[in-house]
């Protein structure tokens, strides 16, 4: 028993979890795996199910990661269904014993934690009403996805990605749309004035309603469905389908209970190992450092993350080569827009705007210090290819140059 | 089901079975095969499901257009006129047989 490896228990069947699996075998690691995921599905992909999924383009079979007889040939054992109810760890060693809710205990020698994020519920009356709706899993978007067929007004309440991409998807269809954002900009914690403004006008030329600096105080109903979105200033905004898109957060509740550092979400270094360093964690749940952003501990909400975090996770399990961190980048899909994001833009103390919002067709290249530190390129995918490639090789782009359209940003990559 | 023979980076053939709808990439990945990473999940956002479709194949499948193209100009390994981002070529069984070769870097 104690020389015997009894593997790796993965908790958390998301694109982390899956990555950190995909990874142990790909790195020659023979000894058992379990993922443990408490949804019902096999690992999926997230992002489409604010844009293509709930637009009706993409069935439930195309969001699986990886077909069913993987799971079989790569002997990765995938437990759907299982919340792990407690984790007892052995003295002096890093093994020990999870146990689920229907009672299953699961023996290991090392551990991951991919528990990702649970997204934030609104806290108002009314919350619980029937047509109200948060988009995180699959039953969240196939409820929804059935419930636009019968809406006419929908208010979307939040204006960050997963609020605009839903309010898109209804519009399309030809919905009533109101977005009610507390702060007095759309995506005010992801991105800067510009592009806040443009996908304001961008939505409400394509017929949404934007109402900002709004808050929402109650959701009201009759007869067990929501009927209407009440404000703080008392305007009643009629809607039959209320969509709550307003942020996650990091679940952390197993490595509060293992006694691990957390703040926000749990607390990794750069080699993806928590505060017990036989623990590693990946995902949507952690707060990392990151050598693009110097001192500071950030949470990357995002695709990109969990697949890079999950192969330096698998590495850290396995004491073998730390992989090259990979520049941050995000995408966003509204309607015939399509946003790339290369790099972080939090802390900028400048930017320039590479082509006229107008047109649709536009960058954001953000600076601090004179530094290059990302893009939000519009429909231009060479700016955003410029400067993700920039950003990966500790490149700038002088930002006296960016502006010209008529020069190709790749041309202006300056190494430092 | 269609068939999609990948040839990847290190030579290997593979035969897979798709579902007539899904992408060349969702095939690929959802059999883990090598050499394709798809960053995005197939939203035409990261260039790396970057494929070479056999010159037989490509008057089936086509060449990128618009966006993919422009994707493709900045893929990490060479653009030929027979690149693809195989996130954007959807199965049918007109295409059944189709060949590829998945680019060396992605």
């Amino acid at each position: 028993m104690d020389t015997a490896e009894t593997g790796t228990l993965i908790i958390g069947a998301g694109e982390a979890g899956l990555g950190i699996a995909v990874a142990l075998r790909n790195a020659g690691y023979t000894a058992p795996v379990t993922i443990s995921g408490s949804e019902a599905d096999a690992p999926y992909q997230r992002p489409p199910l604010s844009k293509e999924f709930l637009a009706g383009e993409m069935d439930e079979e195309n969001l699986l990661l990886r077909a069913n007889n993987f799971y079989q040939d790569k002997e990765i054992r995938l437990l759907t269904n299982a919340h792990i109810e407690d984790i007892v760890l052995d003295d002096n060693a890093a093994g020990g014993t999870a146990t689920t809710s229907s009672g299953t205990e699961i023996r290991f020698d090392r551990l991951a934690l991919a528990t990702g994020a649970s997204p934030r519920r609104l806290p108002v009356p009314g919350a619980d009403l029937d047509g109200v709706c948060y988009l995180r899993d699959i039953p969240d978007a196939r409820r929804l996805r059935g419930l636009l067929p019968e809406a006419r007004r929908v208010v979307v309440v939040g204006g960050g990605y997963i609020g605009l991409e839903a309010a898109a998807v209804a519009r399309t269809r030809g919905l009533e749309v109101t977005v009610v954002e507390t702060f007095e900009r759309l995506l005010q914690r992801v991105a800067a004035p510009p592009i806040s403004e443009f996908f304001r006008a961008a939505h409400e030329k394509r017929g949404a309603r934007v109402l900002l600096g709004a808050s929402v105080t109650a959701l009201q109903g009759s007869a067990g469905s929501v009927t209407g979105v009440e404000l703080s200033d008392g305007t009643v905004l009629p809607a039959d389908l209320v969509i709550i898109g307003i942020g996650v957060e990091p679940r952390i509740e197993l490595a509060q209970k293992l006694g691990l550092d957390c703040g926000r979400g749990i607390i990794v270094d750069d080699a993806a190992r928590t505060s017990n360093p036989a623990i590693v964690a990946a995902g949507d749940c952690t707060m990392q450092p990151h050598p693009l952003y110097p001192g500071e501990l950030i949470c990357l909400e995002s695709v990109q993350n969990a697949a890079d975090q999950a192969k330096v996770a698998a590495a850290s399990l396995l004491d073998g080569p730390r992989p090259e961190r990979a520049v941050p980048w995000f995408w966003s899909n509204q309607a015939d827009i399509r946003l790339q994001i290369a790099g972080l833009s939090a802390g900028f103390d400048d930017y320039v705007i590479r082509g006229e919002p107008g047109s649709e067709q536009f960058t954001v290249l953000y600076y601090r210090g004179g530094r290059l530190i990302a893009a939000d390129a519009v429909n231009s995918p060479h700016d955003f290819m410029a400067v993700k490639r920039a950003l990966g090789k500790g490149a700038t782009i002088d930002p006296a140059d960016a502006a010209n359209v008529g020069v190709q940003l790749k041309t202006l990559i300056r190494e430092t | 089901m269609p068939k999609i023979i990948l040839r990847s980076p290190d030579g290997n053939l593979h035969t897979v079975d798709a579902r007539v709808g899904a992408s060349v990439m969702e095939t690929a990945v959802k059999h883990g095969v090598p050499g394709i990473v798809a960053e995005c999940g197939g939203a035409l956002s990261c260039a790396t499901c970057h494929v070479y479709v056999s010159g037989s194949c490509l008057e089936r499948t086509g060449t990128a257009e618009d966006f993919e193209d422009e994707m493709l100009d900045d893929a990490a390994a060479e653009r030929r006129p027979n690149s693809r981002l195989s996130c954007q070529i959807r199965m049918s069984d007109e295409l059944d047989g189709l060949e590829v070769e998945i680019a060396p870097e992605q």
